[in-house]
């Protein structure tokens, strides 16, 4: 890429500016490499807004799903974390299929005080937030 | 304490970047392409059965830690590779390093860096730094891809270097031990062309390599027919994601590479190379494109069958050129 071609565009996410300044090799107009620095382009503004748009969804539907008690707060701090299944069961150094049933209400309510502290641990959050979900 | 002769330089790629700095504060000046090129970090891979939240994984670059070791055993620095079983271990083993003088590089996830833009900080656990210091409980960070030095919480650095996931580091840390001041630098040029040549012609099909990058395109074909509109332009976002890590510009490390072949074409004095530099620009533009294109069907969101179709044929012709380019390059050194 010539450096005169080198886009500029601005990464608004979340209505916030997410710019991170980087290095870039380009060619001079001898076509010999040197480095310049850029803030990003629009293919992968969109790629990374789109990525956190789905984010947002999940969160956001996983929230309904939680108050209307058809999923644990578990799941809602799962998703609001980032994380999926197989990635959580790896934080809590447990199987999967034990970490599937703590997503169930049911399953939520069976938790003892130390497994919940596990959680809320890993969430970086204090228990009361599992245990009395606002969302 | 802080390690005080230690020099910061912002990099394109966070692995060629921290080998960098390391070999920089023992002496070993070299430019960031080079390291690039020698460490063979330019790869492709697409695995479809490793999700990541769901999604199927896509690489431009070489496994984590890969660069260091090979760039280290082609220079004859003799380096330490720790990787820990305890949290508490390891960060004991960071401090001890530090205190003996030595900046020390590590593989983290990019979720707990808090210096990073919020909208970065996804579950990515292939992110490389140096640490360079201790102040009180916050560590002197020099992260390659940012402008300037920063600082880490001792807290947050404990849970980025034992990050879960995949590839999990495992509190990974490595620095070099002992320098020679002698080295064939262009016999270890040679090598990491060769090296790229076989990781991207002779790995095993059909994940790697240019078969890895035909294989993506037939499947993006199918992505309509399989996957209802929204999961597909997800799947086809996550590409120009990983195609955009930090610094590459749309062209997936293949601008670094070329400007590699130019300074390699210096040192083997071997103006084929300079050819072959030009080539792999173009092929980073055609890369650049592709994303571009991609950016489109994505925020489309139909489900437009003649526009994955399209997408896939750019990938096949990219592979296509790839292997060409490969091939040829092979011939070269």
């Amino acid at each position: 890429m010539k450096k005169e071609e080198v886009p500029h565009d601005k990464k608004i996410i979340h209505g916030e500016d997410n710019s991170l300044v980087k290095v870039l090799y380009v060619t001079d107009q001898q076509g010999k490499y040197e480095t310049t620095q850029y803030e990003g382009w629009e293919a992968e503004n969109l790629a990374m807004s789109q990525a956190w748009d789905d984010i947002d969804e999940r969160i956001a539907q996983t929230r309904e799903k939680v108050i209307r008690g058809e999923v644990s707060p578990i799941a809602y701090f799962m998703e609001k974390n980032l994380m999926d299944l197989p990635t959580l069961a790896s934080y809590v150094g447990s199987w999967k299929f034990f970490v599937k049933k703590h997503l169930t209400p049911s399953g939520f309510k069976k938790l003892n005080a130390s497994k919940l502290k596990k959680y809320a641990d890993i969430f970086n959050i204090p228990v009361e937030e599992l245990t009395h979900f606002k969302g | 304490m802080k390690i005080e002769n230690f020099q910061h330089k912002q990099s394109a790629h966070c692995e060629s970047g921290v080998t960098l700095g390391l070999l920089q504060h023992y002496g070993i000046k070299l430019s960031e392409p080079l390291i690039f090129g020698i460490g063979a970090g330019y790869f492709f891979g697409h695995l479809p059965f490793v999700k990541v939240s769901g999604v199927p994984g896509t690489t431009f670059r070489i496994w984590p830690g890969y660069i260091f070791k090979r760039v280290c055993k082609e220079l004859g620095v003799k380096m330490k590779v720790e990787s820990f079983s305890g949290k508490e271990k390891g960060m004991r083993a960071l401090d001890a390093a530090l205190k003996a003088g030595r900046p020390v590089g590590m593989q983290t996830s990019v979720f707990y860096l808090s210096y990073f833009p919020p909208a970065y900080r996804f579950h990515f656990n292939g992110h490389n730094l140096i640490a360079y210091g201790k102040e009180g409980n916050d560590y002197l960070i020099s992260d390659p891809v940012m402008e300037t030095v920063t600082r880490l919480s001792g807290t947050d650095l404990e849970k980025a270097r034992f990050a879960k996931g995949f590839p999990a580091p495992n509190g990974r840390m490595y620095y070099p031990v002992l320098t020679k001041p002698d080295f064939d630098l262009p016999n270890a040029i040679r090598r990491g062309i060769k090296k790229t040549c076989w990781f991207m012609l002779s790995s095993p099909p059909p994940f790697f390599g240019v078969h890895g990058i035909r294989f993506l395109g037939r499947k993006i074909k199918k992505y309509p027919q399989k996957l209802e509109p929204r999961r597909a332009a997800l799947f086809v976002g996550n590409i120009i994601r990983m195609q955009e890590e930090i610094g590459t510009g749309g062209g997936g490390f293949r601008f670094l590479y070329a400007a590699f072949l130019q300074e390699a074409a210096q040192h083997l004095n071997n103006p084929a190379l300079l050819e072959a530099s030009n080539e792999m620009t173009r092929i980073g533009d055609a890369w650049r494109n592709f994303a571009f294109a991609a950016a489109r069907v994505m925020k489309d969101r139909s489900g437009n069958l003649t526009s994955y179709d399209e997408l896939g044929d750019m990938l096949i012709q990219l592979g296509n050129r790839e292997k060409d380019f490969f091939t040829h390059l092979k011939t070269l050194v």
